[in-house]
């Protein structure tokens, strides 16, 4: 096993200096809180991980499925508001919210495939786009017992210490995301849904008369997405300890849609990229609102979305990847850039 | 009681229905959706507010300045951030919503996120039939018939109408037939804009003015045109009024929950689109060649 481990290593992972840096990343980010812990950075880092959830389950549905949804945040908030209602009606405490949210979520996700399924591309994507802003209607609607725009707030934290969070936040997301992974990786031996979403995204009805039941795939990535939109929902309520409408604004799903094209569309790393590069970088230079760049933050982001659409279509992640690695012709195996031959067949890469 | 749900139905409709009518062109012609439609509508209600307000310009003036501006704005924003990624869907929508994000925060950080108002170009009222009538709202219903039939006359009897309603069809044989695709695509933009300006020009002295005026309009357009179906005008017309009923009676006869006209907006939207995929008057495209 280990030994099976360290030739994984070895041969398919240090060559390869895509893998390597992901490795180091994720390192880092574990034995992050033993070089600082103050409460701000712990906080930044936890809502960054959970975000990477919310942007990756996006990805899953929407790129590579093919189901644009233009309104994810429905799903981050219904789970986000259901732990906030629970919690200040019933008493609920986390570890029972954060499930019924997370199912309530998932509950939605079906429930949205009745319209949606009937409708393609931009028809699709208004419809979805609407969803959340009808929620929105409803909670401003009955101000009683929702709070309206201030929302609900004092949710119990999950955790006593911001590292506390921290950890449970990284925890949850890298499974969440190996998982998705898994999911969507079309070479999978063992998975067959990567290769049916792309299937489907690419040609639907080609997909269908090759006996895929795309109605049950479509459904089923509208439940993994919000199922995992849920999660991220569900948690950021207990981190924050409070709700608000602003978890069902169209700026939230744009979020998710603005992450994934930075990075890159139809690529896993590429969300997890544009969320610890923007989110981060605009929290950490933002210092919660008192500097320029903290007051400007969706502006920075529109325009970096409308520059990054521009010139470089295909997200950053993935330009910055076709910079240091290269296929081989002959093998297709990924190399290093600056190789100057293949590392398995020898053959010649300039 | 009626009285008002009548002409506030047709106020509010002839709003939407000049919004709708300009967010259908353009898709029909160019399948661009443009989130950022009602973006030029709030620029163009800035400027008159900026103009009338801080400059102190006659209305008139304002409004002749504002409208090109803004209509130039729009093709500009079209020829240099749309037509590039044209061809996706998800892209467009993507740059649109970013494009009318920018919009809001450069008024907010111009104009700060406070609520403004203009005078109306006509104060007083009529009375018509023993009911009161602001003058503004007659004047919307006015601007609304003209623009509507002006639209209407551009489209079908002009040289012009021809090449965009063949553009609309297919515009590959359009360009096979020497009709120039981007020209037209960029003339379709401009009178889309155009008539958002319109429609701000006679809404901005009833609606206020602040940053996030866009979103809820947005909203409402997005429901006709998809209630409508997409490409479609007459649809988009008679999804204008049909939505401003909704909205006009929900906000009349429930006040404390004029929240819920979204919710009720939407809800009839999803059923016609249960119902009939393609919207009332829907255009489904063939799938487009490559």
């Amino acid at each position: 096993m280990l030994r099976r481990l360290f030739k994984d290593l070895r041969f398919s992972v240090l060559p390869v200096p895509g893998k390597v840096i992901a490795i180091v990343f994720f390192v880092f980010l574990f034995i992050f809180p033993l070089f600082t812990d103050k409460s701000y950075y712990m906080f930044v880092f936890a809502t960054s991980n959970l975000l990477v959830i919310f942007a990756v389950s996006w990805d899953l549905l929407s790129g590579y499925s093919g189901q644009v949804n233009f309104g994810h945040a429905l799903f981050f908030g219904v789970s986000a508001w259901s732990v906030g209602l629970l919690n200040k009606y019933l008493g609920w405490q986390p570890w029972a919210t954060i499930p019924v949210g997370t199912l309530i979520a998932t509950g939605v996700g079906v429930l949205t495939c009745f319209p949606a399924l009937r409708l393609r591309g931009p028809y699709l994507s208004l419809l979805t786009m609407s969803f959340p802003l009808m929620l929105i209607g409803l909670v401003m609607a009955f101000k009683k017992w929702t709070g309206g725009e201030f929302g609900i707030s004092g949710i119990p934290e999950i955790a006593a210490t911001r590292v506390g969070e921290y950890y449970i936040s990284l925890i949850v997301m890298t499974v969440s995301v190996l998982i998705m992974w898994k999911l969507t990786d079309a070479g999978s031996k063992y998975v067959r849904t990567g290769l049916i979403f792309h299937a489907i995204r690419e040609d639907e009805i080609a997909a269908r008369a090759s006996g895929i039941n795309t109605i049950r795939y479509k459904i089923l990535a509208f439940v993994i997405g919000g199922f995992f939109a849920g999660l991220a929902g569900a948690l950021y309520a207990h981190i924050l300890g409070t709700v608000s409408i602003s978890s069902l604004s169209m700026v939230m799903s744009f979020r998710a849609i603005i992450y994934v094209v930075f990075g890159g569309i139809v690529s896993i790393y590429g969300a997890v990229v544009g969320v610890y590069v923007l989110q981060t970088l605009l929290q950490l230079l933002g210092v919660g609102g008192t500097t320029w760049v903290g007051q400007n933050q969706i502006l920075i982001m529109a325009i970096i979305v409308i520059l990054v659409l521009l010139f470089m279509p295909e997200g950053v992640a993935v330009w910055v990847r076709n910079k240091i690695e290269r296929e081989c012709p002959r093998c297709k195996l990924t190399n290093a850039a600056w190789r100057k031959e293949c590392r398995a067949c020898g053959a010649n890469l300039r | 009681m009626i009285e008002q749900l009548i002409i506030l139905t047709l106020v509010t409709g002839g709003v939407y229905a000049l919004l709708a009518i300009g967010f259908s062109l353009i898709f029909g012609n160019a399948r661009v959706i443009n989130l950022a439609h009602t973006g030029f509508f709030m620029l163009a209600a800035y400027g008159l507010w900026y103009f009338i307000r801080q400059l102190g310009i006659d209305t008139v003036w304002a409004i002749l300045i504002t409208v090109p501006a803004v209509t130039i704005l729009g093709i500009l924003a079209y020829r240099y951030l749309i037509n590039t990624i044209r061809e996706h869907h998800a892209a467009v929508l993507l740059m649109t919503i970013a494009l009318a994000m920018v919009f809001q925060e450069l008024m907010q950080s111009l104009f700060s996120s406070l609520y403004w108002s203009i005078p109306p170009l006509f104060r007083g009222f009529t009375e018509i039939l023993g009911v009161p009538v602001l003058n503004q709202h007659l004047l919307v219903l006015g601007v609304v018939a003209v623009v509507i039939i002006i639209v209407w006359l551009i489209l079908s009897k002009t040289k012009l109408g021809i090449a965009l309603r063949a553009t609309a069809q297919d515009a590959e044989v359009a360009n096979l037939m020497g009709i120039s695709v981007p020209r037209t695509l960029m003339i379709t933009m401009g009178i889309a804009t155009a008539l958002a300006a319109v429609a701000a020009v006679v809404v901005a002295p009833i609606w206020t003015i602040h940053p996030t005026m866009w979103t809820p309009p947005l909203v409402m357009v997005m429901v006709i045109v998809v209630l409508g179906g997409l490409g479609s005008i007459k649809g988009s017309i008679i999804g204008a009024f049909i939505i401003a009923l909704v909205e006009v009676s929900v906000s009349l006869f429930m006040p404390s929950y004029a929240y819920l006209k979204v919710v009720f907006a939407i809800l009839a939207m999803v059923i016609v689109l249960i119902v009939r995929p393609g919207g009332l008057f829907g255009v489904i495209f063939e799938e487009e060649r490559l």
